[in-house]
C-alpha cells in the first residue's frame, strides 16, 4: 500500500484513485466496493447512487469550479485536489475557500505536482493530507513545521495580531 | 521605527533556517533547480549576468543606523564593498556567493532585516513616501499601515505562488510621492468627511510592457477592513489571473480584461463574506502599530535666530545655498528639515553606495536624525529629521563624504536601473547612458535653470526605472543584438500620473546626450515664465520636439 503524509504522520494510504479510460462514460463507469477517489465528472454523473456510500472521495482539478460540490461538502469524507504544476498557486486559494466558505471538515488531500517545500503553506491553507511524490516521506514531513509561527490567519488559526501577548 | 518582538524574531529565524536547509539540499543535489528557483527568489536571490544578486527589503524605506552598519559589514565581508539602492527602496548586493546567502540572511535577521519576498511571484515590499511622517503636506502617517501590510504579506500561505509579482504602495500626502497609481494596488490613506480613517483603493496600475494607471475600485475602505479587502483582491487575482503567458499575468491585465467594475464586484462579493472574520483589524493592533511611529524628541529653537544664521551662511557659501535649495526640504516642524543625500554624483552608478559611505550615513543619522534614515525610490537616502540649526555642520560632513551634490530633483538626479551591466533581463546598458548625460550636463546653473526634471532610464521594458512616468524617459531596446535607446516625453508619477509618449525611432547610445540637449533647447526656447518642462510639453505638445530632434541637418 502506498504511503501518504496525513495529519502530520506518514501512514498507509487506504484510498485508491479510480482511473477512467479516455473513452469511459462517467455515467456508466463501475465504482467497485472499497475506498475510491473518483473524478469530479463521475461524481456529478453518479452522485445520487454514490452519496449513500461513505467510502467515496472526489478528485478535483485546478480548472474545476469548487461550487459544483456545494451540496456535498457536508458529507464527503475526502476531497483530493490535483496540482498540475507546483508554481500554479490557485490550489492554495481553493483550499482556503473549501475550508472557510464551504466549511468542509473531511480530508483535504493535495496530489499532483506540488513540492515538499510547499507543505507548510498548503497545510496552513487547509490541506491535511499530502500524496507527495517523494521517496523519503519521513524527511519531507519535517517541512510541515518549517514555519510554525505566522502573521496571517490560517484555515484553522487566527492571525497573530489576535494572539500577540 | 517598528521594533521586533519575540514573535517577529521567531518568524524571521524560522524563515532563515528554512532557507538554509533548502540551500543545503540544493547544493547537495537533493533539490531540483526548477524547484529551488522560486524558493531562492522568494528569499531575494536572483542569478544575474555575472553573479547572484541578493535584494534585501527596506520596508517602506525605513532603515536605522544599526541596520546601515550591518549592511555595510555584509557588503565588506561577503561582497565587493558596495550596494545599490533600488527603485523599490530596497538594497541590492551584487556579488554574493550562493552558499553564503543563508549566513548573510542570518546576519541581517539579527538587525531585523530580511529578504523575504523581495522577488518572485508573490507580494513584494510595500513602498511609501520617503517623507512619511515628516512631510508638511501629509494627511496621516502611512507607516503604521505599511507595517500592518508588511506583516500580513510576509509568508502569506495563500499568495506565495501568484500568477506574477504583486506590488503595493501607500500614499498619505496631498502630493503622491509613492507613485501609487502605477502599482498593482495603490492605497491613498485619508480621513473621510465623517472623520473616519480609511483608504481609497486603486487596483491594476503598473508599468512594464503594458503600462496602465490603476482604477479606483473602492473610494473608502475603513482602516479596520484593510486586510480583509487585500485578502479579497489577492484571492480573486490568484484564482482568475492569467498563468499562460507571463507578460499577461499581472493583475492590471485581469482588471483591464474584466473591466474595473466587474473586477470590483468579484472582490466586493468575497470581501462581504470575510469582512467580519478574524482578519478584521482590531483597534488594539492599529494602536500597537501606531505606537512605533510616534514623533521623536524634537527640540525647540529660536526660529528667527536659526533662520537668520542660515540666511547669513547662504550668502557666505554659495555651494551651501545651492544644497539648501535642492537637497533640503521643509519638515512639518518649523525648526526641522529633511535632507536628501545625493547618490547621484557624476561617475557613480545612480543609487550605488559604498560600505564606508553607509557607515558615514549611519553616523550622520545618529548625530543628526535620531538614528534613522530612509531610502527613496529615486535611489537616494534621506535623513528625515535634521534640526535646521545643524544643517551647516551636516552639509560639510556630507560634502566630505561625497553626498552633497546639489542635484536633487534636477536632470542629473537620474533614476536608473542596473541595466545590462548587471541584470540578465536587460536589453541594453543604462548606467553608461546616465553617466554620459551627467557629464554632458555638468553645469549646475544650467540644471537649476531647467528646474525640476525627472529623467528615468530603464535597460528594458520591465521598466524598473519607471521610464514611462519620467518627464523624460529613456528605454534601452535590443535590435538584432545591438543596443538602442528610445526616448519618451511627458510622463509623470505624481497626482496627475501620466504615461510618457514615444518621441520616435530609437537612437544609438552616443547620440543620447545630443538628443537630450535638443529636447532641452526646445523647452528653454518655448517655455513661459515659471514653467517647468512638463508644463511646456503639455502646452506645446510633442511635435516641436520631434521636429527638432529628427531634423535632417542634425
Amino acid at each position: 500500500m502506498p504511503k501518504i503524509i496525513k495529519n502530520g504522520q506518514v501512514t498507509e494510504d487506504s484510498w485508491q484513485l479510480l482511473a477512467l479510460g479516455e473513452d469511459a462514460e462517467v455515467a456508466k463507469a463501475d465504482v467497485p466496493a472499497g475506498q475510491w477517489i473518483v473524478p469530479l465528472q463521475l461524481w456529478l454523473a453518479q452522485r445520487d447512487q454514490l452519496k449513500s456510500r461513505s467510502d467515496i472521495g472526489v478528485q478535483i482539478g485546478i480548472d474545476d469550479d469548487i461550487e459544483l460540490l456545494a451540496e456535498d461538502y457536508d458529507s464527503l469524507p475526502l476531497l483530493a485536489f490535483d496540482f498540475p504544476a507546483f508554481m500554479d498557486g490557485r490550489g492554495f486559494s481553493a483550499a482556503f475557500l473549501i475550508r472557510d466558505r464551504f466549511a468542509f471538515k473531511g480530508e483535504l488531500r493535495a496530489s499532483g505536482a506540488f513540492i515538499r517545500d510547499q507543505l507548510c503553506y498548503l497545510q496552513r491553507c487547509g490541506f491535511n493530507a499530502f500524496a507527495l511524490s517523494e521517496e523519503d516521506l519521513e524527511a519531507a514531513k519535517d517541512s510541515l513545521s518549517d514555519l510554525q509561527e505566522a502573521y496571517q490567519a490560517s484555515a484553522d488559526k487566527a492571525p497573530l495580531f489576535r494572539r500577540r501577548g | 521605527m517598528y521594533i521586533y518582538d519575540q514573535h517577529d524574531h521567531s518568524i524571521l529565524q524560522q524563515r532563515v533556517e528554512q532557507f538554509r536547509q533548502q540551500t543545503e539540499r540544493y547544493l547537495a543535489g537533493d533539490l531540483a533547480e526548477e524547484a529551488f528557483l522560486p524558493l531562492r527568489l522568494q528569499n531575494g536571490l536572483y542569478v544575474q549576468r555575472l553573479a547572484p544578486m541578493l535584494r534585501v527589503n527596506v520596508p517602506y524605506g525605513m532603515i536605522n543606523s544599526t541596520q546601515l552598519r550591518r549592511v555595510a559589514r555584509v557588503a565588506r565581508d561577503y561582497d565587493k564593498g558596495y550596494v545599490h539602492i533600488s527603485t523599490r527602496q530596497n538594497i541590492q548586493f551584487n556579488w554574493p556567493d550562493l552558499a553564503d546567502v543563508p549566513a548573510i540572511l542570518a546576519e541581517l535577521a539579527e538587525v531585523e532585516m530580511h529578504a523575504t519576498q523581495s522577488s518572485g511571484n508573490c507580494i513584494r515590499n510595500t513602498t511609501a513616501d520617503q517623507f512619511a511622517g515628516i512631510a508638511e503636506d501629509e494627511l496621516l502617517d502611512p507607516r503604521p499601515y505599511c507595517e500592518i501590510i508588511r506583516q500580513w504579506s510576509t509568508l502569506h500561505p495563500e499568495f506565495a505562488f501568484l500568477p506574477r509579482k504583486f506590488k503595493i504602495a501607500v500614499n498619505a500626502a496631498k502630493e503622491d510621492r509613492a507613485a501609487s497609481q502605477v502599482h498593482d494596488i495603490g492605497l491613498d490613506l485619508y480621513q473621510n468627511e465623517a472623520g473616519e480613517t480609511g483608504f481609497r483603493v486603486r487596483v491594476g496600475g503598473g508599468l512594464g510592457r503594458t503600462p496602465l494607471i490603476g482604477s479606483v475600485v473602492r473610494e473608502f475602505l475603513p482602516e479596520q477592513e484593510l486586510l480583509s479587502y487585500l485578502d479579497a483582491v489577492l484571492r480573486v487575482y490568484n484564482q482568475k489571473g492569467r498563468r499562460d503567458n507571463k507578460y499577461k499575468a499581472r493583475i492590471k491585465i485581469l482588471v483591464k480584461a474584466m473591466g474595473p467594475g466587474a473586477f470590483a464586484e468579484l472582490v466586493e462579493a468575497e470581501w462581504e463574506r470575510i469582512r467580519e472574520g478574524y482578519t478584521r483589524l482590531t483597534q488594539d493592533e492599529i494602536n500597537r502599530a501606531k505606537s512605533f511611529f510616534t514623533e521623536p524628541a524634537y527640540a525647540s529653537y529660536d526660529t528667527a535666530a536659526v533662520e537668520n544664521t542660515l540666511t547669513e551662511l547662504r550668502t557666505e557659501h554659495s555651494a551651501f545655498d545651492k544644497w539648501l535649495t535642492r537637497n533640503v526640504r521643509q519638515h512639518k516642524k518649523a525648526d526641522y528639515a529633511s535632507v536628501t543625500l545625493s547618490l547621484k554624483p557624476t561617475g557613480v552608478a545612480p543609487g550605488d553606495v559604498t560600505e564606508k559611505q553607509l557607515e558615514i550615513i549611519a553616523d550622520l543619522a545618529d548625530e543628526y536624525s535620531f538614528g534613522e534614515a530612509r531610502t527613496t525610490h529615486e535611489q537616494n537616502i534621506v535623513l528625515g529629521d535634521v534640526a535646521k540649526d545643524k544643517l551647516f555642520d551636516l552639509w560639510q560632513k556630507a560634502k566630505a563624504a561625497g553626498f552633497a551634490t546639489p542635484n536633487i530633483g534636477t536632470l542629473t538626479d537620474i533614476i536608473c536601473c542596473p541595466g545590462g551591466d548587471y541584470c540578465s533581463l536587460a536589453n541594453a546598458k543604462s548606467i553608461p547612458i546616465a553617466e554620459a548625460i551627467q557629464r554632458r550636463f555638468a553645469d549646475m546653473d544650467y540644471l537649476y535653470d531647467l528646474g525640476n526634471l525627472d529623467l528615468n532610464i530603464s535597460g528594458c521594458m520591465n521598466a524598473c526605472a519607471h521610464h514611462h512616468v519620467g518627464h523624460i524617459g529613456i528605454l534601452g531596446v535590443d535590435k538584432k543584438g545591438e543596443e538602442f535607446y528610445q526616448v519618451q516625453l511627458g510622463g509623470n508619477a505624481g497626482n496627475a500620473t501620466k504615461l510618457g509618449k514615444v518621441l520616435g525611432p530609437a537612437f544609438d547610445a552616443d547620440e543620447i546626450p545630443s538628443v537630450l540637449e535638443k529636447i532641452l533647447n526646445i523647452f528653454v526656447d518655448n517655455r513661459h515664465e515659471g514653467e517647468e518642462f512638463l508644463q511646456t510639453y503639455e502646452r506645446i505638445g510633442m511635435a516641436p520636439f520631434k521636429e527638432r530632434v529628427y531634423a535632417k541637418d542634425h
